[in-house]
C-alpha cells in the first residue's frame, strides 16, 4: 500500500478530466448559536470507473461529502465539478435533473416503496430516464430476478439492498453513491450486498463511491479516503484490491 | 406547574395545528349549527307559547254563513270547550293610497269597551276604539308597515257595496294572525292582505248580523278530546252553513310558525350529526397516526411507570382540547347566528316581544354531544396505545404489507403506470380510512345538496304554480256568486284580454271512514288560465263528470281513478251525491278538487253562477283596470300574482339565499377539513418515500403528482357518491315537509348539483395546495439515515 498526496491523479491516464473535481469544500451548519463545521476545505479529484471508499468515523463529515456530490446538499463554500459542470452553481431543477441522469442511490436503510414489487420499484427510476437497462436486467445483475415479484415486506435485509442497487444502477448511472450499504446487514449478506456493488462497478464501469465507517470494506476498493473533522486525513491507493468474497468483519 | 408530560402534549398539538384547526372548524360547524337551530327554536317557542297564553289564543275554530248569537250557551255547552268567542270576521277589498290596485282587508269584530275573551288583540300603537264612534279601526302591523299607515290616517274599504272611510286609530297584533296570509294563498304577502279589528255593532250593522255571528273561536280545556269537539261543533254549525271546524293543526298562521319550529328541529339533528360524525373519524385517524408515530414514547412511559390510565388520559386530552376549542368557536358563532336568526324571525313573524335567551341546558348538551362524538371516534385507539405492550412498542411497527389491487388482480390495471399502482395500492391497503375520507367528503357534497335544493324545489313549485298552472294576472272573487255573463262585463274593463269565470264550492269528501272538507272548483270547459296537470306534466281538462283530485287529497281520502266518493256541499242546499274520480292531478299547495264547471252548476241547481273570474289583464293598462275594480262593490276581492310573487322573492327566497350561503360555507368546511387531514396524513406516512423519490431524481410535480393523486382518486369516487346521498337526503327532507297546506318536490337542479361539485372541488384543491407545500419542505437529507 502506498500514501500519495493530493490531488490524486488518474491512475492510468492522467490526462483524463476527473468525474468530480473538488476544491476548497466547506460546510457549516448553524444549529442555534453553535456553528457545526462538518467540512473544511476538502480538495479532491474523483475519476471514472474508480471504486471510492469514504472512510470516517461518525462526525467525519463523509455523509455530508456524499450529499454534496449527490445534489442533496450545497456548500457554504468551495466548488464542485461534475463532469467539468459547475455542481455548485446548479439551481434547484438542475440539481434534480442531474440526480435523475447520472447519480444512483443506495441507502443504508434502502427506502424501498412497500407498495411496489421489486421489479416496479426498479421501474419507477427506469420510467423517468433515457436509455436505462431493463428492469430484469438490472435485478438480474444482483441476482434477484427470480424474486422480481415480491414486495419489499417480503424480501430479506440484503435482498431489499440489493433491490435498491438494481433500482440504483437501473438507470446506468454515471456515479453511484452509496450511503452505509451494509450498515444495516450482518456480515454474510452486507458481503453479499458488496459483491454486488463490486460486480456494477466492473461490469458497468460506474464510478462508485461508498462511504463507511468499517475500515474492513476499504479493502475492496481502488482508493480509500480517510476524513476526519471535516478534513482528508488521508488518501491511498490499494495496490492489493481485494474481492468483496475476501473480506470479512 | 404544568406536568412535563402535559407539555409534550401542548408541543404535539402544536406540532399537528394544521390538523387541530381544520378538526376544530367541522366540530365548530355542527356545534354552530346545532346552537343556532336550538336557541332560536328556544326562542320561537317561547314567544309563541306566551303570546299564545297571554293574549288567549283558541284551540278550535269554525266558519259559518250566520248564526243566532243564541247558540253561544249550546256551544258552551259542548263538552271540553273552556269558553267561547263569537265575531263577525269577513274579508273585503280596500282601497290604499300607496297603490293602484284594490287589495283585500279582513275585518274582525271587537267588543268596543274591552278585549275580546280570546284571541285577544295586542295594541302596539294608538288607542282601543271607542263604542259610537263610527269608522274607527285598529289595523295590523304588518299590513300598516308595509303602506306606511300611521294612526290617525285613513283608508276605504268596500263594506257589503257600500263604501266607507275608515280611521285608524291603532296598531296591533294577534296571535292569530303571527302571519297574515290571504284566503285562498299559499304565501304571506304584507302588502296585499292586511286584517283590520272593527266595533262588533258597527259590522252587524253593515252586515245586517244583529245578534249574530259567522266565526266560532273556542278555548278548550286542559286534557279536552279535540276530535271529539270538532265533530260536535260541526253536528251544531251545520246547518248554519259551517264549512266546517277546526284546530290550530290546520290553522294557516300557527300551521307556519309550528312548520318553522318542525324545520329547526330537523336542523338541528342532522347538520350537527353530519359533522360530529366527520369530526370524531377525522380525530381518529390523527390520533391513531400520533399513537402510532408515538409508540416507542409510550413504551418509554411505560417503562418509568405510568399507568394504562395515564396514557389514555395523555392521548384523551389531546382530543378534549381539541373538541373543546371547536365547541366554543362553534358555540359562540352559533349563538350570534341564531340570534341573526331570531331577528329574521322577528321581521317575518308577528309577535309583541321576540326574546332571545341563550339556554345553559342547550350549551351543556352541545358539549356533551361534541365531546361524546370525540371519545366515540377515538376509544378504540385510546385502548389500543394503552394495552401496546412496552417491549412491543420499542420495536418499530412492523413494515407495511402490500399486495396487488383488485384492480390489478382482474388484469385492468396491467397498463397503469408505477405511480398509479402505488396509489391504489395504498388506498386498498388502508381501505378503511380510504371509505372513511370518502364518505367525508360525500358528506360535504351531500350536505350541500340539501341544503341548496329547497331553492330549486320552490323555483319549480313557484314555476308550476304560476307559470304553468295558473298562468292569470288576477283573480277577482265577487261577494257573492254571480252569474256567467258577468265575464263579458270582467272583458270590458279596461286592459282585460281574456277572462274565465270559476266557481268555488266548499264541500266534505267521504271514502267509508276517510272524510276531508275542501273546495271543489269548477272550471270553463276551455280553460286557458288556470290549467291543472297530471303527474307526467300532461294538462288534464275538466271532464263533463267526475271530480278531479289531488295527490295529496286522493293520497288522504285513500281514493284511485274511478273510485266513487261521497261529496257533501256545505252551503246552500246541502246536497249529497256521489262522483267518481276521473283523474289526479298533480298539485304543490293545498288539497283542492276540480270539475267542469257546467257540470258543478248543473248539480247544484242555482243556475249558471261564477264565484269569480280569472283575468289576463294588459300590463300598460294595469291602473285604469285596477280603479275600475275599486270601484266596483260587487268584487270581494283581488289577488294579484305579480304582486305576491315579487313578495314572495322578497321574503321567503331572500331568506333562502341567506340560508344556502351558510351552508356553502360550512359544508366547505367540511370539505376543507377532510381533504386536509386526509393530504397531512398521507403525507406524514409516505414522507419517507416521496423523500427518496426526490433523491432519485423525481421533479417535486412528480412527487406532488403521488400524493395529491390519492387525493384526487377519493375525490372523483366521493363526488358521484355524494350527489346519490345529496339525493336521498333531499328525498328525506321532502318527506318531512310534506303536508296538506304544501309539498315541496323533489326536484334538484343540474346547476345545484354542478356547485355542490364545484365547491367541493375548489375546497379540495385549496387544502390540496395548501399540503402541496410540505413537499417543498421535505428535507432529503434527514429521512435517507432514520427508519421512521
Amino acid at each position: 500500500m502506498t500514501e500519495t498526496t493530493l490531488p490524486i491523479s488518474h491512475p492510468n491516464s492522467p490526462n483524463l478530466d476527473p468525474v468530480f473535481r473538488i476544491r476548497g469544500l466547506s460546510k457549516v451548519y448553524e444549529m442555534g448559536a453553535v456553528k457545526v463545521h462538518a467540512l473544511r476545505g476538502v480538495d479532491l479529484d474523483i475519476f471514472e470507473s474508480q471504486f471510492v471508499v469514504l472512510l470516517g468515523a461518525s462526525g467525519s463529515g463523509k455523509s455530508t461529502l456524499l450529499n454534496i456530490l449527490g445534489g442533496l446538499d450545497v456548500p457554504t463554500s468551495g466548488e464542485v465539478h461534475y463532469c467539468g459542470q459547475l455542481l455548485t452553481s446548479f439551481s434547484d431543477a438542475a440539481l434534480t435533473r442531474y440526480r435523475r441522469e447520472n447519480v444512483g442511490f443506495v441507502f443504508q436503510f434502502y427506502n424501498l416503496i412497500p407498495s411496489l414489487t421489486a421489479s416496479e420499484n426498479v421501474s419507477l427510476v427506469t420510467e423517468i430516464v433515457d436509455d436505462p437497462l431493463a428492469p430484469d436486467e438490472a435485478l438480474r445483475l444482483v441476482n434477484l430476478y427470480e424474486r422480481r415479484h415480491h414486495y419489499p415486506a417480503q424480501l430479506s435485509g440484503g435482498e431489499q439492498q440489493r433491490v435498491a442497487i438494481a433500482r440504483a444502477i437501473a438507470k446506468r448511472p454515471k456515479v453511484l453513491l452509496c450511503d452505509e450499504p451494509t450498515g444495516a446487514l450482518d456480515v454474510k449478506t452486507g458481503i453479499v450486498v458488496l459483491q454486488a456493488i463490486e460486480q456494477v462497478n466492473q461490469e458497468l464501469g460506474t464510478s462508485t463511491i461508498v462511504i463507511t465507517h468499517n475500515a474492513v470494506i476499504a479493502e475492496i476498493a481502488d482508493w480509500v479516503i480517510s476524513l476526519s473533522d471535516g478534513q482528508v486525513s488521508g488518501v491511498r491507493m490499494n495496490s492489493h484490491k481485494r474481492h468483496a468474497t475476501e473480506v470479512s468483519w | 406547574m404544568i406536568s412535563a408530560l402535559d407539555r409534550k402534549l401542548i408541543r404535539d398539538l402544536w406540532h399537528i395545528r394544521g390538523q387541530a384547526l381544520a378538526i376544530c372548524a367541522v366540530i365548530g360547524a355542527g356545534v354552530s349549527m346545532f346552537t343556532m337551530a336550538m336557541t332560536a327554536m328556544v326562542s320561537l317557542i317561547d314567544s309563541k307559547d306566551s303570546y299564545y297564553d297571554r293574549y288567549r289564543f283558541a284551540d278550535v275554530f269554525a266558519h259559518v254563513k250566520r248564526a243566532p248569537r243564541s247558540m253561544e250557551s249550546r256551544i258552551q255547552a259542548i263538552p271540553g270547550i273552556a269558553q267561547v268567542e263569537l265575531r263577525i270576521v269577513v274579508d273585503v277589498t280596500l282601497s290604499v293610497e300607496s297603490l293602484a290596485r284594490p287589495v283585500t282587508g279582513r275585518l274582525i269584530s271587537i267588543p268596543e269597551d274591552r278585549q275580546p275573551n280570546l284571541n285577544s288583540v295586542y295594541l302596539r300603537q294608538g288607542r282601543w276604539i271607542e263604542p259610537n264612534r263610527t269608522g274607527e279601526v285598529l289595523v295590523a302591523e304588518s299590513f300598516a308597515l308595509a303602506h306606511e299607515l300611521r294612526v290617525g290616517d285613513r283608508i276605504t274599504a268596500v263594506i257589503n257595496g257600500r263604501f266607507q272611510r275608515l280611521k285608524i286609530v291603532g296598531i296591533a297584533l294577534s296571535p292569530e294572525y303571527v302571519i297574515e296570509i290571504a284566503p285562498g294563498s299559499l304565501l304571506p304577502d304584507t302588502e296585499q292582505f292586511g286584517v283590520f279589528w272593527m266595533g262588533q255593532s258597527q259590522l252587524e250593522a253593515a252586515y245586517d248580523m244583529k245578534q249574530s255571528f259567522n266565526h266560532v273561536s273556542a278555548k278548550l280545556l286542559r286534557g279536552a278530546n279535540e276530535p271529539e269537539v270538532l265533530r260536535k261543533l260541526d253536528d251544531l254549525l251545520e246547518r248554519f252553513g259551517s264549512r266546517g271546524a277546526y284546530g290550530r293543526l290546520n290553522h294557516v298562521s300557527d300551521q307556519f310558525v309550528s312548520d318553522e319550529i318542525r324545520q329547526l328541529q330537523a336542523t338541528a339533528i342532522v347538520a350537527p350529526s353530519i359533522f360530529l360524525f366527520v369530526a370524531s373519524f377525522l380525530l381518529n385517524i390523527v390520533v391513531s397516526r400520533i399513537v402510532g408515530l408515538q409508540r416507542e414514547q409510550i413504551a418509554a412511559l411505560k417503562a418509568f411507570g405510568y399507568t394504562n390510565w395515564q396514557i389514555v388520559l395523555h392521548y384523551f386530552k389531546l382530543v378534549l382540547l381539541i373538541t373543546i376549542v371547536g365547541t366554543l368557536i362553534g358555540a359562540v358563532s352559533g349563538i350570534w347566528l341564531g340570534k341573526s336568526l331570531t331577528i329574521m324571525y322577528a321581521r317575518f313573524y308577528k309577535f309583541p316581544i321576540f326574546h332571545f335567551r341563550v339556554e345553559t341546558w342547550i350549551l351543556l348538551l352541545v358539549t356533551a354531544l361534541s365531546v361524546g362524538a370525540a371519545l366515540l371516534g377515538t376509544w378504540v385507539t385510546l385502548r389500543r396505545a394503552a394495552k401496546l405492550p412496552p417491549a412491543e412498542a420499542m420495536r418499530p411497527e412492523p413494515p407495511a404489507q402490500y399486495r396487488s389491487t383488485l384492480v390489478e388482480r382482474i388484469g385492468i390495471a396491467r397498463f397503469l403506470p408505477h405511480v398509479v399502482r402505488m396509489i391504489l395500492r395504498k388506498l386498498e391497503r388502508s381501505l378503511f380510512k380510504t371509505l372513511m375520507n370518502c364518505s367525508g367528503i360525500a358528506l360535504a357534497v351531500a350536505s350541500l345538496i340539501l341544503g341548496s335544493f329547497s331553492l330549486d324545489a320552490v323555483n319549480f313549485m313557484m314555476d308550476f304554480m304560476f307559470r304553468l298552472s295558473q298562468r292569470q294576472d288576477a283573480t277577482l272573487t265577487f261577494v257573492e256568486p254571480a252569474h256567467v255573463s258577468v265575464v263579458h262585463d270582467v272583458r270590458h274593463l279596461p286592459g282585460v284580454l281574456q277572462c274565465e269565470p270559476f266557481r268555488s264550492v266548499p264541500v266534505r269528501l267521504r271514502n267509508g271512514h276517510r272524510h276531508r272538507r275542501c273546495g271543489i272548483m269548477g272550471l270553463a270547459e276551455e280553460n286557458e288560465l288556470y290549467r291543472i296537470f297530471a303527474d307526467n306534466e300532461l294538462e288534464v281538462k275538466p271532464p263533463p263528470d267526475g271530480l278531479l283530485l289531488s295527490d295529496k287529497l286522493a293520497q288522504l281520502l285513500n281514493v284511485g281513478v274511478g273510485t266513487e266518493v261521497e261529496v257533501e256541499v256545505l252551503e246552500g242546499k246541502q246536497r249529497r251525491l256521489h262522483l267518481p274520480v276521473a283523474a289526479i292531478i298533480r298539485e304543490f299547495s293545498g288539497t283542492n278538487a276540480y270539475m267542469n264547471l257546467e257540470a258543478l252548476n248543473r248539480w247544484m241547481g242555482e243556475g249558471p253562477l261564477a264565484s269569480g273570474v280569472f283575468v289576463k289583464s294588459d300590463e300598460a293598462k294595469r291602473p285604469e283596470f285596477y280603479a275600475k275594480v275599486k270601484e266596483t262593490p260587487r268584487i270581494a276581492g283581488i289577488t294579484d300574482k305579480t304582486a305576491m310573487l315579487q313578495s314572495f322573492e322578497r321574503t321567503i327566497a331572500e331568506n333562502l339565499l341567506v340560508m344556502r350561503g351558510f351552508n356553502i360555507l360550512f359544508a366547505a368546511v367540511i370539505a376543507f377539513g377532510v381533504v386536509y387531514n386526509a393530504t397531512r396524513i398521507s403525507l406524514s406516512e409516505q414522507s419517507r418515500d416521496l423523500a427518496t423519490l426526490r433523491v432519485i431524481g423525481f421533479t417535486r410535480y412528480e412527487v406532488s403528482a403521488i400524493l395529491l393523486g390519492e387525493l384526487a382518486i377519493i375525490t372523483a369516487v366521493a363526488l358521484p357518491v355524494g350527489c346519490l346521498i345529496g339525493y336521498v337526503f333531499a328525498a328525506v327532507a321532502t318527506l318531512g315537509l310534506d303536508t296538506e297546506l304544501y309539498r315541496i318536490p323533489l326536484v334538484i337542479s343540474p346547476q345545484t348539483y354542478a356547485n355542490a361539485i364545484a365547491t367541493v372541488i375548489v375546497a379540495t384543491i385549496v387544502s390540496g395546495l395548501i399540503v402541496r407545500r410540505k413537499i417543498d419542505e421535505l428535507d432529503l437529507v434527514s429521512v435517507l439515515k432514520t427508519k421512521d
